[in-house]
């Protein structure tokens, strides 16, 4: 279960004089699927890029399936399946066609499973219709079948929800918890959105200008960041009395805020009535991307 | 490789590039041969049906006379002179520059296309081959599969040859049948007089033999194939360093613009025969036509362009295999 299927190292990429990723480390395991999350610009198309070698590392290793990219360009692409940002394949083309051509680039893929991964992606009825026919989640799911081609070992998606309506995204999601977990694939997905990194990853790497802040599991990076807001009175002794158990903050609009702790919560309740406090209100609260970021970068803005 | 040139192939067919281009020869020979048509009727009916030899005298004593003029430039002077003492030597072997004939238009068709015509047919395919790719973000595609980078470009450079070489083919092949309507489709094996060379202002006749029509032709179109591969070369570079198709093709279009309007006025500034777009007329040396500057060979212009052409692949390699893609 806990094969490595991509290792990276020091990644770091200078252009000119400035340093857009500054030493980036993570791993990926079989059959997970790892969140790439962070604010537009803070580098992570960059980083996935160079992870495909769409761009050279300025310094840094890059290992897939035990390959290093620089010295076993073939055997490591091989193993890699991507999509980054738009799936944009040849319009002018037949969905089958498009497979085609990129099947014409790998070792030997033969007809039969060609026709699996069409089936996978059910478009089995508009392959052979040209691609500037295709609506976008159609398109998205051409591309997913093109990175499928190669029998991947790992899957990088940029992105792949941009765009997509609502159904469109839920499909996307159940699709990529699938690969994971029936296929084993490792799949890296990009998001800006926080949501969608709660909703389909296992371990989230969480990164701010071209460096990775933190990396976790999604329930436990989500847990330490819920916080429980009080509606007490009066206020000043109910801080007091909180402060024995947690450190507390005053919120903005006369409110009390701590972590929250699902053993103890009832217990602080329990305490704050019993001394006399008048409870008004506790609500949890889930952290929003703005707030994790404010928390992990000490005041750092999102766009 | 072989795999990955049909994939390019294909694209370049399904874009259609090569019926465009197709087209344009046809309905430009087709104009040709009319214009070329109307001017043979017209001096029938000025002359009558006359003798080949008799317009061929009428055409020496008309540059005679205008060689007495006294506004005449130096260069253009030297030049007129030449071309009496072509002819005349034509008259003299009793040759017909011109027999009537289907080849005979093509001969001249392709002399005339060499430095511009040819040249913008390659440039329609060349021009996008990389930067179409690139602006519409499927070259992300191309370089994720587990292809090194030089392959890919390889195989887009070898699709061009046989694009270049499919529309000198083309070029070809329609003059000779649709001006062959006209003119009647023999004449292959009339004979050319070649080999004339130009040393200081005077023509050189010791090396001048006869060579049969199709010998003459196949020579021209080897050349021609040659200049067409060499700008399609250039073309390709451009599009590998610019994202934008329309900027390569404004580029190597203004070079070639140049380079017809530079030949008439570069006599005086010798460096300008290192200038790829000065040594497209290649097919001149064949004729014997004065060259642009003076002592320039046909071994000199193919060098020139060779040298060209292998730069822009080297930089075109170098470049596309470093280069980071966004």
């Amino acid at each position: 279960m806990s094969e490595i299927t991509l290792a990276v190292r020091g990644l770091r990429k200078v252009i000119g004089k400035k340093e857009i990723i500054k030493g980036i480390d993570f791993e990926l395991k079989r059959g997970e699927v790892f969140g790439f999350l962070g604010p537009n610009g803070a580098g992570k198309t960059t980083t996935i890029r160079m992870l495909v070698s769409l761009i050279k590392p300025t310094s840094g290793s890059i290992e897939i399936c035990g390959y290093d990219v620089e010295t076993h360009f073939i055997q490591a692409m091989s193993q890699l399946g991507c999509i980054v940002e738009n799936p944009e394949l040849y319009p002018y083309l037949t969905g089958w066609e498009n497979l085609e051509h990129f099947a014409r680039m790998l070792p030997e893929i033969d007809i039969q499973h060609m026709k699996d991964v069409v089936k996978l992606v059910r478009l089995q009825e508009r392959i052979h219709d040209p691609v500037k026919t295709y609506s976008l989640g159609m398109r998205q799911r051409l591309g997913i079948a093109q990175a499928l081609l190669g029998k991947p070992k790992v899957m990088i998606l940029d992105e792949p929800t941009n765009g997509l309506d609502p159904a469109g995204i839920r499909e996307m999601r159940s699709f990529i918890r699938y690969l994971a977990e029936e296929e084993g694939l490792s799949v890296l997905v990009s998001s800006h959105l926080l949501s969608e990194i709660q909703l389909m990853c296992d371990r989230v790497a969480i990164i701010s200008r071209g460096e990775v802040i933190k990396v976790d599991t999604v329930d436990s990076l989500l847990s330490l960041q819920e916080r429980l807001i009080w509606r007490v009175g009066p206020m000043e002794k109910a801080k007091s009395i909180l402060e024995q158990w947690t450190p507390v903050t005053e919120g903005a609009d006369g409110t009390l805020i701590t972590i929250y702790d699902e053993e103890q919560a009832a217990g602080w309740n329990r305490s704050l009535v019993e001394q006399g406090i008048a409870v008004k209100e506790m609500q949890r609260k889930l952290p929003a991307l703005e707030d994790l970021f404010l928390e992990l970068t000490g005041g750092e803005t999102v766009d | 490789m072989t795999k990955l040139v049909q994939n390019e192939m294909l694209k370049l067919v399904r874009k259609k590039k090569l019926v465009v281009i197709a087209l344009i020869i046809g309905v430009l020979v087709s104009l040709f041969t009319y214009a070329q048509f109307k001017i043979v009727e017209r001096t029938v009916e000025r002359l009558g049906e006359v003798d080949w030899r008799t317009t061929l005298q009428q055409q020496i004593i008309d540059t005679q006379n205008r060689l007495t003029s006294s506004r005449i430039s130096d260069e253009w002077r030297s030049q007129l002179q030449l071309r009496i003492q072509q002819q005349q030597y034509y008259l003299d072997k009793d040759i017909n520059p011109m027999e009537p004939g289907a080849p005979t238009f093509m001969r001249m068709f392709a002399e005339n296309s060499i430095n511009l015509f040819i040249p913008l047919m390659v440039m329609v395919v060349a021009a996008d081959l990389v930067s179409s790719e690139r602006s519409a973000g499927t070259v992300k595609l191309l370089l994720t599969r587990p292809v090194k980078r030089w392959k890919i470009l390889m195989s887009k450079y070898i699709s061009l040859v046989l694009s270049v070489s499919f529309i000198v083919a083309m070029f070809g092949i329609l003059s000779y049948l649709i001006s062959g309507i006209v003119f009647g489709y023999g004449g292959w094996k009339a004979p050319v007089i070649t080999g004339f060379t130009v040393e200081g202002g005077e023509l050189n006749t010791a090396g001048v033999h006869l060579i049969p029509q199709w010998q003459y032709l196949f020579m021209v179109f080897g050349l021609v194939w040659f200049v067409a591969l060499v700008v399609g070369t250039l073309t390709f570079m451009l599009s590998v360093l610019m994202r934008s198709t329309a900027a390569g093709m404004g580029v190597m279009l203004a070079a070639l613009i140049a380079g017809a309007i530079l030949n008439n006025m570069v006599a005086s500034w010798e460096s300008a025969k290192y200038l790829f777009m000065i040594n497209l007329k290649i097919t001149d040396y064949l004729a014997g036509n004065t060259p642009p500057i003076e002592g320039m060979t046909l071994g000199f212009s193919l060098a020139v362009l060779a040298a060209w052409g292998l730069a822009a692949l080297a930089v075109s390699f170098s470049v596309f295999t470093r280069q980071d893609v966004y």
